[in-house]
């Protein structure tokens, strides 16, 4: 009983956790069909500068509790920053080229924030542990949790709320939704599709780098956590149904448990884990779970 | 006699002959480059067919861990067996896979591959028989019966090996590609329907490319962890598979000889950039990368047939 529940619990913060990331990676491959690997560097670019400005929040002797503020700012700050310098300084010139060339080009894009982040940070791990412990903790059935995770989970919750919300309420969603689903139609019908493309990927690019900041607490922070994370943010894409956010959002929770139940039953198949459940789903449903049917091309 | 093929023959006698007298970085750069070569061979064929992989670490690994593993679990050590054992074993698994990628595009091949070869680093990642993350160290004590114990002779007989079956596979590919069957992967690229309507098998043609371009992998890999004399399972960590996409796009897949050419160029750059600026050589990757893709779409390689064609219009 107690492992099953804990199962549930460490699942349900895990699938919060590859949501967040998931969510603005789909959201961009939905509107401008590019798999994003740089999000991965967008990621650990919001881990390194929320660790960095919190660091030195409560260095300065300010209210720890305001070290959540400086991180959400950390986030967007990364978000409005990189999401328009990347999209204009360089997608907008690739667009109409093969899916595959943008995967690429974000791969070199990826490399190259690699070093970047490098080149700033230096290579040395940093930690910001305060706001994790800053919540306090809470105990059922004699296991301990800290509320850092509810955090987490609200942030999930929060995401994938709002952008359904603003997908399907707002005028700005919906004439997303036309871009989305015909971005030729749409430009023809006055819409500014360039702008939304800025819009789109600002926000996903935000998404990562809030990703990274309320992970940036958990572990330590150094080079390479871009890398690992993008290929988890891949699987449960993929797994989703490229483009679909009630996809990722089931994905996110399906693999967040699996994982979750294999490192309390069998720890040494973690990992392998993850990317079986990618493997199988996508052998019986080659696009994903969520996926829209497309015309055969002749 | 094909051109291609006597430039290839007349590059593998040059690479020998000379292999003698080179200092052993250029030795050891060579025959990374020529690993590296190999497993892009495999990959132009598969992007002439019109498929991208992201997971072609996973026979670059098994080739590796293939021929490493014959020593503590059979022990044997002769370089001839690990380069078998590395075929039959990338031919088996790529013969099985095949069944299911062969219907993925695009993406989602791209995907599934990613996703197999993940599989295998979770596995071996954790399994501690095999060293975990930390891999183990690979011998190869003999080469067709001869010790390759003497160090300075032994190295250089790998080498004489590493360039010798390189040199094969780039022939036979090459042979291959000017064979109907091989022809036909361009063809696939362009209009798939049209050449099931042609009467050739779509699934069947690319099952065999998706093979031999396994193999290929496979025994770049064993090759590789001979040279280098250790593996470990970031062979198949996608960062791996994506640096040999980088490779292929780089070097353009209009001939056979580009993916050497490409490979030099990749090793070379890396090693110089990290010798030089260990911080900045991933950086210098990326925009090398940006550069190709915007102004030499067709790689590398399409610096000399320009030239070429200026030549004979």
């Amino acid at each position: 009983m107690i492992s099953f529940l804990a199962i549930l619990i460490d699942g349900l913060i895990y699938s919060s956790w590859l949501f967040i990331i998931a969510a603005g990676l789909t959201l961009i491959y939905g509107v401008m069909k590019i798999l994003n690997i740089a999000h991965g560097s967008l990621y650990a670019l919001g881990a390194y500068t929320a660790a960095s400005l919190s660091g030195l929040w409560l260095s300065m002797g300010f209210a720890p509790i305001g070290s959540f503020v400086i991180m959400l700012l950390s986030a967007i700050l990364v978000g409005i920053i990189l999401g328009p310098i990347i999209e204009r300084g360089l997608l907008r010139f690739m667009y109409g080229r093969d899916e595959i060339v943008l995967v690429l080009v974000t791969y070199a894009l990826f490399l190259i924030l690699e070093d970047v982040i490098k080149l700033i940070w230096g290579v040395n791990p940093y930690y910001l542990y305060q706001p994790y412990a800053l919540l306090g903790s809470f105990e059922i059935l004699g296991l301990t949790y800290p509320n850092y995770n509810f955090l987490l989970l609200g942030s999930a919750v929060f995401t994938g709320l709002s952008l359904t919300w603003f997908l399907q309420k707002t005028q700005q969603g919906k004439i997303l939704i036309a871009v989305i689903h015909d971005s030729e139609i749409a430009a023809a019908q006055g819409i500014n599709v360039e702008k939304f493309y800025l819009i789109t990927f600002t926000l996903g690019a935000t998404l990562a780098a809030l990703g990274g900041v309320l992970t940036a607490p958990m572990i330590s922070v150094q080079p390479g956590i871009g890398a690992e994370t993008i290929v988890l943010a891949f699987a449960v894409v993929v797994v989703g149904g490229l483009g679909s956010l009630p996809g990722a959002a089931l994905a996110a929770l399906v693999i967040g448990l699996v994982r979750a139940g294999t490192v309390h039953i069998i720890p040494e198949l973690d990992l392998f884990s993850v990317y079986l459940v990618m493997a199988t789903v996508l052998i019986f449903r080659p696009k994903g779970l969520f996926s829209s049917q497309e015309e055969r091309k002749i | 006699m094909d051109r291609t093929l006597a430039f290839i023959s007349i590059g593998a006698v040059t690479l020998i002959l000379s292999g003698y007298a080179m200092p052993q970085w250029a030795v050891f750069l060579t025959t990374v480059s020529l690993c590296y070569g190999t497993v892009v061979l495999g990959m132009i064929l598969l992007v002439r067919t019109g498929l991208v992989s992201f997971g072609h670490g996973l026979y670059f690994c098994l080739g590796a861990y293939a021929a490493g593993t014959l020593k503590p679990f059979f022990g044997l050590s002769e370089l001839v067996f690990m380069l078998i054992a590395a075929i039959l074993v990338t031919t088996i698994t790529s013969f099985a896979l095949g069944f299911l990628l062969r219907k993925y595009r695009d993406i989602f091949f791209a995907m599934l591959s990613l996703a197999f070869s993940m599989i295998l680093y979770g596995l071996l990642s954790k399994s501690t028989e095999l060293g975990s993350t930390d891999g183990f160290n690979v011998t190869a004590e003999t080469a067709f019966g001869i010790a390759l114990s003497e160090l300075e002779y032994g190295r250089y007989l790998i080498f004489v090996i590493t360039v010798g079956t390189s040199w094969l596979c780039c022939t036979l590919l090459h042979l291959y590609l000017l064979s109907n069957k091989g022809k036909l992967a361009e063809a696939i690229r362009d209009n798939e329907l049209r050449v099931e309507y042609l009467g050739a098998s779509v699934n069947n043609i690319i099952h065999i490319n998706y093979v031999i371009s396994a193999v290929l992998a496979g025994l770049g890999g064993a090759l590789m962890s001979i040279s280098i004399g250790h593996i470990d399972p970031e062979m198949s960590y996608w960062t791996t598979s994506g640096e040999f996409v980088f490779i292929t796009i780089m070097s353009g897949s209009s001939s056979v000889i580009a993916p050497f050419l490409g490979a030099a160029v990749f090793t070379s750059i890396r090693s110089f950039a990290y010798e030089y600026s260990p911080d900045t050589w991933q950086l210098l990757l990326g925009v090398t990368m940006l550069v190709i893709i915007v102004f030499l779409p067709e790689g590398l390689w399409s610096l000399f047939s320009k030239i070429k064609k200026k030549g004979s219009p």
